[in-house]
């Protein structure tokens, strides 16, 4: 526990005061409710940065309990100084054990990463989220956005697809690939890269999404439809890494980060950073079920 | 070797964590007291108590001394701390007409009832740094101190009084005008999301929440032609008002006394198309402590985010306050710092796709005409077109 000596200060289990935890989760409920609504919510103020992962903290820390596993990954690793110190925050406000394991971790925050590893129905994955609304590229208001999604009218984003294609050859999104979840809302995956953005479709597990400095949550409860925006002749493709191999462990088919040395040549390694020690350990788990992973695979077989 | 650089995140944190405190003591100057920082940082403390939206001058000053001077940062640390406080009332309305005033000034009129009282101010000292207080000591303050004493006749206090509000004289004269029906639902914008529009009261309160350079420089803006307010002090007051409660019988309860900065600035109603008479309309600004840029400048804002339209940046609501919040748009700023290497592979997996296709459609183009030489290509066009949505 944090204690402030001087000024006598004891901070509640897990940070949050039990009245503001409560509306965060009553917040959360709806969001389950209505798979891909941003819920706005009260976003207290936290002792990390806005932007900094405040939204992921919000919903970490109104659900976690003492019985919690936690594992938090910034851009696919465990050791990345902002997980270091997130996950250092959330041991000292809870006691809670943590773990790099994703097997393990009942609850997961992650920044930008689905686990190459798939997830159960007895975990929850929460995502820091920066700019939830995935119109704001096409529209810069709040309040018509929020029209727009009331009226499921779409039009503008469809158009700005389209016209990526008329200008560049393909739909130019990267990651926060803008996705359509239960055939509703149109949402923003956090932004995961395009590779992770079909695991969300049909999961066993539960995704949250907090944008502390936006103040919404959503969510994408288990078993429900996520489709990546595509047209019939223009489809979804995830990042391509065409016979890289990771310099690490040898293996291909996973998201690679690719690593600039001295003399500016590349390598690549595997991104997930517990992924790729349990590949070293010959220890491969068990993966997510895609099509377009799936693709990717099988051209490795081949 | 990068992956190896990525591990170690912890033990990089507490070195990194170290050498900052290292900084702050290297030197073994003694430890700055908070009284001192209390006494002699006062405008900063003022500062960062209306920004972190948290009247406590003693943690203002702790704050401040922990971060060695950074004063959003201090800011930033008073709202972390304020969120963990349970809110267990909410006060009555301030009476600002009951002021113990410090100072109060208006621009409008050479002289108003009570009178201009200057108070403590800079505005008209020559800006020239005092090199005297290289060698300022306790001898110094303590003759400073005499002087100032014996100009005072304690035998006889001048009567303690309040003084009736500028803005009056014209109400009474009929001059001043709402500027339009107004949304008066007050919202608590530390227990909701703001929605747009957003009612008066919570466009108020996160305007006295603001960063004051924020602020600053929307409600300049709109002084300078775009947004069109055209603002004179109305008055200008700073003083110490009582705060009070109602307890949970019902009761009336003073709780204690806060300084405050007040500005009320007069500026033309836009009146309706038949109208032909220019009403006086009242932009209202009110902040901790004393922050006279901070209450003019919210007092400007909130009278051009009444102007409709969004002719200009300072007359749009989700410009002004998603904008002029010092803590998040810190924050925001600083979190580029983090790593975004898988976010940037996919956008450079898409770039790449689509140099490749340029290229192919280049060659092709060769192979049927003569070749011209090749443009340079402008690769970046691509990451600016795409909506911002990576963090």
């Amino acid at each position: 526990m944090i204690a402030f000596q001087k000024f006598n200060t004891q901070f509640n289990f897990a940070f949050i005061d039990e009245s503001t935890k409560r509306e965060i989760r009553r917040k959360l409920l709806k969001a389950i409710c209505i798979p891909g609504y941003q819920v706005p919510y009260s976003s207290p103020e936290m002792p990390i940065a806005r932007g900094w992962g405040t939204g992921g903290l919000h919903v970490t820390l109104s659900l976690i309990g003492r019985q919690d596993v936690f594992k938090i990954i910034d851009q696919g690793s465990d050791a990345s100084v902002n997980a270091c110190n997130l996950r250092d925050f959330v041991r000292r406000t809870t006691d809670c054990r943590t773990t790099f394991d994703t097997r393990e971790a009942t609850l997961i925050q992650s920044r930008h990463r689905i686990t190459e590893e798939t997830l159960s129905e007895h975990q929850i994955l929460v995502f820091q989220v920066p700019q939830p609304e995935p119109l704001r590229g096409v529209e810069r208001y709040e309040r018509k956005t929020r029209e727009m999604h009331g009226e499921a009218d779409y039009a503008k984003m469809w158009v700005s697809l389209y016209e990526s294609y008329v200008k560049y050859g393909d739909i130019m999104e990267g990651a926060g690939y803008p996705v359509k979840v239960n055939e509703r809302y149109i949402m923003s995956p956090s932004p995961i890269p395009r590779w992770d953005v079909p695991n969300l479709n049909h999961s066993q597990c539960l995704f949250l999404f907090g944008a502390g400095r936006e103040k919404r949550l959503y969510a994408v409860p288990p078993h429900t439809t996520v489709t990546p925006l595509e047209f019939e002749d223009v489809r979804f493709r995830t990042e391509k890494f065409p016979g890289i191999r990771c310099a690490m462990s040898g293996a291909e088919g996973a998201f690679m980060d690719e690593l600039y040395g001295e003399d500016t040549t590349s390598r690549h390694v595997v991104n997930d950073s517990d992924f790729l020690d349990k590949l070293l350990a010959n220890d491969e788990p068990p993966r997510w079920e895609n099509p377009y992973l799936r693709e990717v695979l099988d051209g490795l077989d081949g | 070797m990068g992956y190896v650089a990525v591990k170690g995140g912890t033990e990089a944190i507490e070195n990194a964590t170290d050498l900052v405190e290292f900084y702050r003591v290297r030197d073994q100057t003694s430890p700055v007291q908070l009284q001192q920082l209390q006494a002699q940082f006062r405008l900063a403390i003022d500062k960062i108590m209306g920004e972190g939206s948290f009247y406590a001058p003693e943690y203002g000053a702790l704050a401040l001394k922990q971060v060695e001077g950074d004063g959003l940062e201090a800011a930033f640390i008073l709202r972390a701390f304020r969120a963990t406080l349970s809110r267990k009332y909410y006060s009555a309305i301030l009476d600002t007409k009951s002021m113990f005033v410090q100072r109060r000034i208006s621009s409008s009129f050479r002289d108003i009832p009570g009178g201009q009282v200057l108070g403590p101010t800079r505005d008209y000292t020559q800006r020239l740094i005092d090199t005297r207080l290289v060698d300022e000591t306790n001898e110094h303050i303590r003759a400073f101190l005499a002087g100032f004493a014996s100009r005072i006749d304690a035998a006889t206090p001048g009567e303690v009084t309040t003084f009736g509000k500028v803005v009056d004289i014209l109400r009474a004269q009929g001059l001043l005008k709402e500027v339009r029906p107004e949304d008066r639902r007050v919202v608590d914008i530390t227990r909701e999301a703001v929605k747009f529009p957003a009612p008066r009261s919570a466009r108020l309160q996160m305007l006295a929440r603001a960063e004051t350079g924020g602020i600053m420089a929307l409600g300049y803006s709109s002084m300078r032609g775009h947004g069109g307010v055209h603002p004179t002090v109305g008055e200008l007051r700073v003083g110490l008002v009582d705060v009070k409660v109602t307890d949970p019988a019902g009761r009336n309860r003073y709780i204690g006394r806060i300084r405050v900065t007040e500005a009320e600035m007069i500026t033309e109603a836009q009146t309706a198309g038949k109208e032909a008479v220019p009403y006086y309309a009242i932009g209202y600004g009110l902040c901790f402590g004393q922050n006279e840029t901070k209450a003019i400048c919210m007092g400007i804002l909130d009278r051009a985010l009444r102007t409709e339209g969004n002719r200009a940046p300072a007359n749009d609501q989700e410009f002004v306050l998603y904008h002029t919040d010092g803590i998040e748009a810190m924050g925001f700023t600083s979190h580029l710092k983090l790593p975004h290497y898988v976010t940037f592979q996919s956008g450079l997996s898409n770039l790449r796709e689509a140099v490749d296709r340029e290229r192919a459609a280049k060659k092709d183009q060769g192979q049927s005409s003569t070749a011209e030489p090749e443009p340079p290509e402008q690769p970046a066009v691509v990451f600016a077109e795409n909506p911002d949505l990576t963090g």
